[in-house]
């Protein structure tokens, strides 16, 4: 089954108002660049955004100048020692966005087991800490652990080096941080790839996301990201 | 008044005694980055970026910048051989599965109980907890690297932190400009001094009672 688009515009064309998606990258590396700029041209409003970093240096950020977000799930978003604040959190400080603050290890976590069907579990993280607040923890083995819930989204777009036509990835170096994961946690899973091959040119034992996890497939060109903590 | 005691360096390059042959290690944003400049003599270790990357090795040279080959501060670097990717969640598992032997952390605050605040300050919006609240409670042993005061000049050591916490009871060692205090069930123990520190002057610059008395001069 051939999931290549045209480009990233028609891959995003369905993305209505209101839509959850999740965002791979990491600071600099594997960040959906292309496919975050269609969804600015394309101007959908009203966007919960699941991302491990939104802040300055970020093309995330971008998406604040129309006021397209509405609410991110986010573990790094806004640094007291920022030399300037970023527009989300220009706009969170005005009220304008809402933000869940997510420890990053239960942030991909959680991911995970949307992707897994496993609807909870319990981590030692955030334990008596403001990130556990009214949630149910429960002693195992003598340590206290909290109840963490899974994540979904409608939509994940994700950055990968390689993709054959039916959808399965590699990727390149620490470029995988939460493309991995989010690929499989969201009812339609779109990558961006540096290169589209031909099924059968990626060796099935190095293949990191299987082509079941992925709906459409489309080039992007590579673009510098800058960034700066 | 409060003496200097050591640069950031060499707060650093104390840490790194701490380090052992064959470990694997997280080092935090900012100082404790430093940490991996002075590791002593025959210590090699596996140095873990939360990020998805395991094996690195210093900070790359501008002329070799690579975007997808980064640390967790969003830092280019140079690969050991033997290095791995792998995603977030793989590397979440080995933080929290405790397959880290040691971390070294940033502080804003330590209490007298090895609580450690280093995500927030009152007052300000949001912030950055980033993988740090998974660190404290996962790893092994964590060392926090900071100043012994605030900028401000108010102790960062207290009986009780007031500002939000990272994690409960997971700190065993501060590492500071002015000494090195491990923490025990009976207390704050004050272990060695920067040269030229007196034990007085660390208990000023302290708000949590400190058992002294077993204290050298620290050897950098």
């Amino acid at each position: 089954m051939d999931k290549v688009y045209p480009s990233p515009a028609d891959a995003i064309a369905d993305v209505p108002d209101g839509a959850s998606i999740m965002f791979g990258g990491f600071a600099s590396a594997g960040s959906p660049t292309n496919l975050i700029l269609a969804i600015y041209e394309k101007g959908t409003s009203g966007i919960t955004g699941i991302a491990n970093n939104i802040g300055l240096g970020d093309r995330l950020d971008m998406l604040c100048e129309k006021h397209q977000i509405k609410k991110m799930i986010v573990s790094f978003a806004i640094r007291a020692s920022a030399r300037k604040q970023s527009l989300f959190e220009q706009q969170y400080v005005k009220g304008e966005v809402e933000m869940e603050l997510v420890p990053q290890g239960t942030l991909a976590e959680r991911i995970r087991a949307g992707g897994a069907g496993i609807p909870a579990f319990f981590t030692p993280t955030g334990v008596g800490t403001v990130v556990a607040g009214g949630k149910e923890t429960r002693v195992f083995d003598g340590r206290e652990y909290v109840m963490e819930r899974a994540i979904t989204a409608d939509y994940a777009f994700i950055k990968a080096y390689k993709g054959d036509r039916h959808g399965n990835l590699i990727y390149r170096k620490s470029s995988r941080n939460f493309n991995e994961v989010m690929a499989t946690a969201a009812r339609i899973t779109i990558a961006e790839v540096e290169e589209i091959v031909e099924p059968g040119e990626l060796d099935p034992e190095l293949v990191v996301t299987p082509s079941i996890y992925v709906s459409r497939l489309v080039q992007g060109i590579r673009h510098d990201t800058r960034w700066f903590a | 008044m409060t003496p200097v005691g050591l640069p950031r360096e060499l707060i650093a390059m104390r840490v790194a005694k701490e380090l052992r042959d064959g470990m694997t290690v997280n080092l935090g944003i900012g100082l404790p980055t430093l940490v991996s400049n002075f590791l002593p003599e025959g210590v090699n270790i596996t140095l873990h970026g939360e990020n998805g990357i395991l094996g690195y090795g210093g900070i790359a040279p501008e002329d070799e910048w690579d975007q997808d080959q980064i640390n967790a501060g969003g830092q280019p670097v140079t690969l050991n051989p033997g290095a791995s990717f792998f995603s977030s969640a793989d590397s979440f598992a080995m933080i929290r599965g405790g397959h880290l032997d040691l971390t070294v952390l940033g502080g804003l605050q330590v209490s007298a109980k090895g609580d450690l605040a280093n995500w927030a300050v009152p007052g300000r919006p949001g912030g950055a907890i980033g993988g740090a609240m998974d660190l404290a409670a996962g790893a092994k042993r964590v060392i926090v690297a900071m100043e012994h005061l605030t900028r401000e000049g108010e102790p960062r050591i207290l009986e009780e932190c007031t500002y939000p916490l990272t994690a409960q009871r997971c700190v065993s060692m501060i590492v500071t400009n002015l000494a090195v205090i491990e923490v025990t069930p009976e207390g704050l123990r004050l272990r060695e001094l920067a040269p030229g520190v007196e034990v007085d002057d660390v208990q000023h610059a302290t708000a949590a009672r400190l058992l002294s008395d077993h204290v050298k001069v620290m050897e950098l």
